[in-house]
């Protein structure tokens, strides 16, 4: 007898809510308990619609993506059949003559993203360090703290605007001083302004993590007579060092991807760049710019191609990044 | 020599506005092993953390008065060179993850810089682990990692890190608490020892633990050095009714 109630329970639970909730609050009036009935079996129901509206938003975000990459290989396919392999050594992009060698643009993105980490990667470290081991607390860091954050809220277009505007003029000086061409465009110019706009990445990671290494394997340190300097190099930076790592891949993710303020100042050129200070593209910039231009299939199929490229290229970075940050909160 | 190794004299520390120590006065004095003990936030860490100056490590956190050790004032030293003249055992056992077994032992030269040869890091190696019954049971694993080892060699391990720097006062903060019954008499066992070489401060929640390791006992509560006595006098014959209190359990 109780073994069937059991699993009735079990199978139909919304139709033995009364009895399950009767047996728990054995005194009540009969309405009560039917009004109750009533509000539970409402809620399951609810709570069953909620459930499958996020499964359904969380598939859809999925697909979306995957579908992103689809369009992508699916457009390129032409190209692929035009190009080849040709395509990733190609040293001239010629449109008019329906050469497409993308060379150039892939030395254009991992020359301007490698010279901004190394930029970046100084100022980066300052901030994350200071903030998460030196002075954690109090109005300066505070200031610091929101300053950085805000730097990754600038839409790229002003920085972009601030490079013409500032930068350009500076590099330009320069260049002149040293004896290169002074443009004031370019790869470096490019480098200057990624620099800036990546150093949240890598920052805000690192002061987190910095802010994880257990406090008695710092206070060992301290005990044993080593300086703040000290315990940073020989205790922080070895426990925090893949994480920290991690922080740099998720800033040169950022800065491979990033379009608008480097085709603004990187002087939009494809030829393969001679120096730091030539004028270049990157594979972003010359989706950006050349997208309204392309006037036949094969072209734009070209372009698509291209980002294509940029998207594996930043998918895997930042796969690696978050393998790397999830073995170290591990 | 002097027989007066660490003295506090007037000594108060703050938690910000938070009054932890008020005015202690003490002298310990050289090889003798003091235990210091009272209920939870009765200042006894505080005060023993305030004898290295970790104390000042925490934001917020402010000390008065003097604390002379060899008749000078820590107060006024560098604290790298207070903190290399009394070592400091922590409640948890924490050797460097990173580091083996051999590279825990002489962190402290290899974290202040300073250059060994090979042979003599070896015998400041095999010294300090014999002096805290190590040596035997890791003498074949050095290069392992000290996180291996169980707790209780851990907690030995990092007595032994602080040994190594030759200090003249070792603190220990509730060293056996983290620790199982057979490592804690292990522990208690190395204190004899260790007193011939060096002055042990013991911070301990355990009143047993007190009566068994030390020569003299330091009685703390509500941040007052309340009586300060050879151990077994304080045992059989308190002088203040609060500890009297404490030691037959009516409070802890």
């Amino acid at each position: 007898m109780s073994s069937t109630i059991d699993n009735n329970l079990i199978t139909r639970p919304e139709q033995n809510l009364g009895r399950v909730i009767s047996s728990i609050t054995a005194p009540v009036s009969k309405v009560t308990t039917t009004k109750r009935l009533k509000r539970s079996y409402r809620h399951i129901r609810a709570e069953n619609v909620f459930r499958r509206t996020l499964v359904i938003v969380g598939l859809a975000t999925i697909v979306l993506v995957l579908g992103i990459l689809l369009t992508l290989v699916v457009q390129s396919m032409l190209s692929i059949k035009a190009s080849g392999l040709s395509y990733v050594w190609g040293h001239v992009w010629d449109p008019v003559r329906d050469i497409f060698g993308a060379y150039p643009f892939m030395l254009g993105t991992l020359l301007t993203s490698f010279l901004a980490l190394i930029i970046s990667i100084p100022f980066s470290f300052a901030v994350g360090v200071f903030l998460g081991e030196y002075h954690p607390q109090g109005w300066f860091s505070n200031l610091l703290k929101n300053t950085v954050e805000l730097i990754a809220a600038v839409p790229s277009v002003i920085y972009g605007f601030w490079g013409l505007a500032v930068l350009v003029p500076i590099v330009r000086s320069f260049e002149s001083k040293i004896g290169v061409d002074p443009v004031g465009l370019g790869i470096f110019t490019s480098s200057l302004i990624l620099a800036i706009m990546i150093i949240p990445y890598a920052a805000s990671l690192g002061r987190s993590m910095i802010q994880m290494v257990p406090s008695n394997l710092k206070e060992a340190a301290y005990s044993l007579g080593a300086t703040r300097w000290e315990v940073i190099r020989s205790v922080v930076f070895p426990y925090t060092r893949s994480g920290l790592f991690a922080g740099v891949l998720l800033s040169l993710g950022r800065a491979l991807g990033e379009t608008m303020a480097v085709t603004m100042v990187i002087g939009n050129t494809s030829l393969i760049p001679k120096s730091i200070f030539s004028p270049g593209n990157t594979m972003a910039s010359v989706i950006a710019n050349e997208f309204t231009e392309a006037d036949h299939p094969v072209y734009l199929s070209a372009l698509i191609e291209l980002g294509l490229v940029l998207f594996v290229v930043t998918v895997i970075i930042n796969m690696i990044g978050k393998r790397l940050i999830k073995g170290f909160t591990n | 020599m002097e027989s007066t190794i660490v003295k506090a004299i007037n000594y108060n520390a703050y938690f910000g506005d938070n009054h932890v120590c008020k005015n202690v006065n003490i002298e310990i004095p050289r090889n003798t092993t003091i235990a210091v003990m009272g209920p939870s936030g009765c200042g006894k860490t505080t005060f023993l953390r305030g004898i290295n100056r970790m104390h000042e490590l925490i934001p917020n956190a402010t000390a008065k008065g003097q604390i002379m050790l060899n008749n000078e004032d820590v107060m006024e030293m560098h604290p790298i060179f207070v903190r290399l003249k009394i070592g400091m055992v922590f409640q948890r056992p924490n050797p460097f993850p990173n580091l083996s077994i051999y590279d825990n032992v002489i962190a402290g030269y290899k974290l202040n810089g300073i250059k060994l040869p090979k042979a003599e890091k070896d015998k400041i190696v095999e010294e300090s682990l014999t002096r805290v019954a190590l040596w035997k049971e890791v003498k074949d694993s050095l290069t392992k990692k000290g996180s291996f080892l169980s707790g209780g060699q851990q907690q030995r391990l990092c007595i032994a890190r602080a040994v190594a720097m030759e200090p003249e006062v070792l603190l220990f903060d509730e060293p056996t608490s983290a620790l199982d019954p057979i490592s804690t008499s292990t522990v208690e066992e190395l204190f004899h020892e260790l007193k011939k070489n060096y002055t042990l401060i013991i911070v301990t929640h355990n009143m047993q633990q007190a009566a068994r390791v030390s020569d003299k006992t330091a009685f703390f509560y509500m941040g007052e050095l309340v009586e300060y006595d050879d151990t077994k006098q304080m045992f059989t014959n308190p002088s203040d009714i609060r500890t009297q209190n404490y030691i037959t359990g009516r409070f802890s």
